[in-house]
């Protein structure tokens, strides 16, 4: 099909004006999108930029504050997952969608199993999802196999096929390969390629830009929320590409960075050869007293993970971590909190890990820091009220009093209460997980100032966050993951934006310079 | 063939359950000074499907990842309305049967309605609704008594062909008609699938609500079956608040022991009607075996912590601590 020609057939579905909004934070603003038959469009942007809350949004599972989706120039408006799937729109999820206790034919069949005398027939059910298990090229698995007995890239095939048994008209693929082997990826390409000549609308999302570069016709790129260009794939190159993802201004809201000297030996945090599962893979690392150390790259490439295993939560991890230059065994968060490791860990789910809603400012702060308020078991009141005075202070927490339900506070006054209840241990060794996601700038840059003033004071800070100005701004070195192990260090000038996106998307960084030149 | 090795694997629970009353039920009778005869089946037949009932009803609501109080309770209500209603000739009889299963379905729908449309906890709204039904019992027959037709209540106590149980070939007919059309039915597989995974089944589009509320309303149905059963057994009607609550109590620990999952999405009646008849022969054992009576709450008591440990296991490969609380 020529570009021609696509621009007189009708679009098969398109959204125009959309925007959301969660809370005051804007997750899309007036975007734009057009999908046309018989073509796979990749869909492409930043950590944020929206294309997950797009993606919902055509999908029925979230609505749309503002907008219209037109369905063959019809108007329409899903109120659910069911009514999207009725109009011939299937999506592959990031987050399975996968029931773990039914069989991989129960799955397949789920929003439309075959029937006689109006109950499921498993025979012809575990047909269909025989065929579309073939279609989507794993014919190896069974159809009565439990989900939950299977792992992870196998998992994500039946997602496919489960898309396919539906015969949609348009299928939306969310980072629908991130677990597979190179193998099912190209069972997984030619099937969608098949299914573009026989006229199905095919939405790819990925980070892998080879991916794209094998599959897309069109490319749109998000930023902020909106749609910033679509492009004719293979018109631009990579470094233009991320660039176009980049792109936004770069305000100075960070504190000074002290100017590297050799870090005292040795260092707080050492591991070597760290390993999980095969989600982390020998990562080593250092963070020594003082210093700020950021972990970058694409959301899931095992960031949390390694925070976890850290903090004592995992088990059957490898490799040996070291405090202090001793080797330690960390087998539960009460032992990484203990005084000989003193390690804190600010979760990045900060309503169900890090605090107790319905429970007071008071109660919340004290929780981690009983211990250290404590004699023989009994709570000194005073020493605790002067520890909380002093960390309301610190952090400038604003509330109406210390004996209100946490839950009142603003999101980013709660994300405070957080870090306050871990600071009132003084702890050496600060892990953060994504900290400032969902609060406002005014507190972010408080938070910034705040972790440069206890890395100065000595404290030893690991640091993930999926905002790339964050990690330029406030860490002295950022350690890339990509599936599971570290791919880049970046520290003093090489420490750029271009250089983290290039390295979290495992682009090559010599071949963007040749580009560029 | 594997085919064989997937069927063993999906009703692993349910085999178990029923090896573990087949190994209980042979040392009982095998003991038993009379044998093996029909009328030591009966009798045990006829005190086991009571609780099998209220555990069918349990189950349902538990495969959605819920849990319902209220089962004895509603199993001791429609027993006294049974005693009021299930009387006079063949035609009054009939109305009195189906007012009856009316009235446990109605209370079913009413949980339903609290826990999905209401969204309460279910442990709380059905110990609330629980008490409700038993007061309600309780102004029916502030004293034991009442009557039932007693044809009816003899020809299903009894033994059809002078072998076989009369209860159990009730209790058979009521899970070829409520649950093997439950469980393949599209609101079945969503009762499941919400009880794994509510998020994957929202995601998949699947009616999660109705689903739910079937569940709690044929919980309902389910528990005045048993309730009339009671009747037939007594002939009265008592409203015993300590024999309700016990019920609901066993009804959970049956459930547990015939494999079904408290965390919802595992397990079907079937294991759950064995497990009640397990716990129902720790009793007799105890009885052929010559123990004081008064062993029978702790022998209860062990039988169910060593089932429930064994369903335990799965935890020592767990990985990330954090699924611990998941």
């Amino acid at each position: 099909m020529t570009s021609q020609e696509t621009a007189t057939a009708t679009p098969l579905f398109s959204m125009s004006g959309i925007s959301k909004y969660y809370g005051g934070v804007r997750a899309l603003e007036k975007a734009e999108l057009t999908v046309m038959p018989g073509r796979i469009h990749a869909i492409l942007g930043e950590n944020g930029a929206g294309k997950s809350t797009l993606i919902k949004i055509m999908a029925g599972v979230v609505a749309s504050d503002e907008g219209r989706l037109l369905l063959e120039g019809r108007e329409v408006s899903f109120a659910s997952p069911a009514d999207a799937a009725s109009s011939g729109i299937a999506c592959v999820f990031q987050e399975l969608s996968l029931i773990p206790d039914l069989s991989v034919a129960d799955n397949i069949c789920i929003s439309n199993p075959p029937r006689r005398f109006g109950m499921i027939d498993r025979q012809a059910q575990r047909v269909i999802a025989g065929e579309a298990l073939a279609r989507a090229g794993a014919d190896d698995i069974h159809p009565r196999t439990l989900v939950k007995d299977l792992p992870l890239s196998r998992r994500q095939i039946v997602e496919i096929a489960k898309a396919l048994a539906r015969k949609p008209r348009i299928l939306i693929l969310d980072e629908a390969t991130s677990a597979l082997t190179a193998g099912d990826v190209a069972k997984i390409f030619a099937v969608l390629k098949r299914f573009r000549s026989e006229g199905m609308a095919l939405l790819y999302i990925s980070h892998r830009m080879h991916e794209i570069a094998e599959l897309a016709d069109e490319c749109t790129v998000f930023r902020n929320g909106r749609n910033v260009a679509t492009y004719k794939a293979g018109t631009r190159s990579e470094t233009e590409v991320v660039e176009m993802m980049i792109g936004r201004e770069y305000k100075n809201v960070f504190p000074p960075k002290p100017v590297y000297v050799s870090r005292p030996e040795p260092p707080v945090l050492e591991c070597r050869d760290l390993g999980w599962d095969d989600r982390l893979r020998n990562i080593s690392l250092t963070v020594g007293e003082g210093e700020v150390v950021g972990l970058g790259g694409l959301d899931g490439q095992g960031q949390r993970d390694l925070l976890l295993a850290l903090f004592g939560v995992l088990r059957g991890i490898t490799g040996e971590i070291l405090i202090d230059g001793k080797p330690q065994s960390i087998a539960s968060p009460t032992k990484a909190c203990d005084e000989s490791i003193g390690m804190a860990l600010i979760p990045e789910d900060r309503k169900t890990e890090g605090l107790m809603l319905p429970m007071t400012v008071r109660e919340n702060l004290s929780f981690a820091a009983l211990d250290r308020v404590a004699r023989r078991g009994i709570i000194d009141r005073d020493k605790e009220e002067q520890l909380i005075d002093e960390m309301v202070r610190l952090l400038t927490i604003k509330t109406a009093g210390l004996d209100i339900p946490v839950g009142a506070l603003s999101g980013g006054n709660q994300q405070k209460v957080v870090i306050a209840k871990w600071l009132m241990r003084s702890p050496r060794l600060i892990l953060l997980n994504d900290p400032t996601r969902g609060i406002d700038v005014g507190t972010k840059q408080e938070l910034y100032a705040l972790l440069r003033r206890l890395a100065d004071q000595g404290a030893a800070i690991l640091f993930y966050s999926t905002d790339y100005d964050e990690l330029i701004g406030c860490c002295d070195r950022v350690l890339v993951l990509y599936d599971g192990s570290v791919i880049n260090e970046l520290s003093g000038d090489r420490l750029t934006e271009r250089a983290l996106v290039a390295s979290a998307l495992n682009v090559d960084q010599a071949r963007m310079k040749e580009v560029r030149t | 063939m594997k085919e064989w090795r997937f069927w063993l694997a999906e009703q692993r629970q349910t085999l178990m359950a029923i090896g573990i009353f087949a190994v209980m039920f042979a040392i009982y009778v095998a003991n038993h000074p009379a044998g093996f005869t029909a009328n030591v089946v009966q009798t045990a037949a006829n005190k086991s499907v009571l609780l099998a009932f209220v555990a069918m009803a349990q189950t349902l609501v538990v495969i959605t990842a819920g849990i319902d109080l209220s089962v004895g309770m509603i199993f001791i209500l429609t027993n006294c309305l049974a005693s009021w209603l299930v009387v006079g000739g063949a035609g009054a009889t009939t109305l009195g049967v189906i007012a009856v299963l009316g009235s446990g379905l109605a209370c079913g729908i009413l949980n339903g309605l609290i826990v999905i449309y209401g969204r309460l906890q279910p442990i709380v709204a059905t110990i609330a609704t629980g008490a409700a039904y038993f007061g309600i019992a309780l102004l029916l027959r502030p004293y034991p008594g009442g009557s039932v037709n007693e044809d009816l209540a003899d020809a299903l106590t009894g033994k059809l062909f002078g072998v076989v149980p009369a209860s159990l070939v009730a209790l058979a007919a009521v899970v070829l008609v409520v649950w093997v059309p439950f469980s393949r039915s599209v609101l079945g597989r969503a009762a499941y699938a919400s009880g794994s995974s509510e998020p994957a089944a929202y995601m998949s589009g699947m009616p999660i609500r109705r689903a739910k509320f079937l569940a709690y309303a044929l919980a309902g149905l389910l528990a005045s079956i048993g309730g009339l059963f009671l009747t037939f057994f007594t002939y009265t009607g008592e409203a015993a608040y300590a024999s309700g609550n016990a019920y609901t109590l066993f009804s959970i620990a049956a459930v547990v022991l015939g494999g079904v999952s408290l965390f919802g999405g595992k397990g079907s009646v079937i294991g759950a009607i064995f497990g009640a008849f397990a716990f129902r022969t720790i009793g007799d054992l105890l009885f052929v075996f010559d123990f004081d009576p008064l062993w029978q709450p702790l022998f209860q008591g062990v039988v169910l912590l060593i089932a429930v440990s064994l369903g335990a296991f799965g935890l020592f490969r767990v990985r990330n601590r954090l699924e611990w609380f998941g």
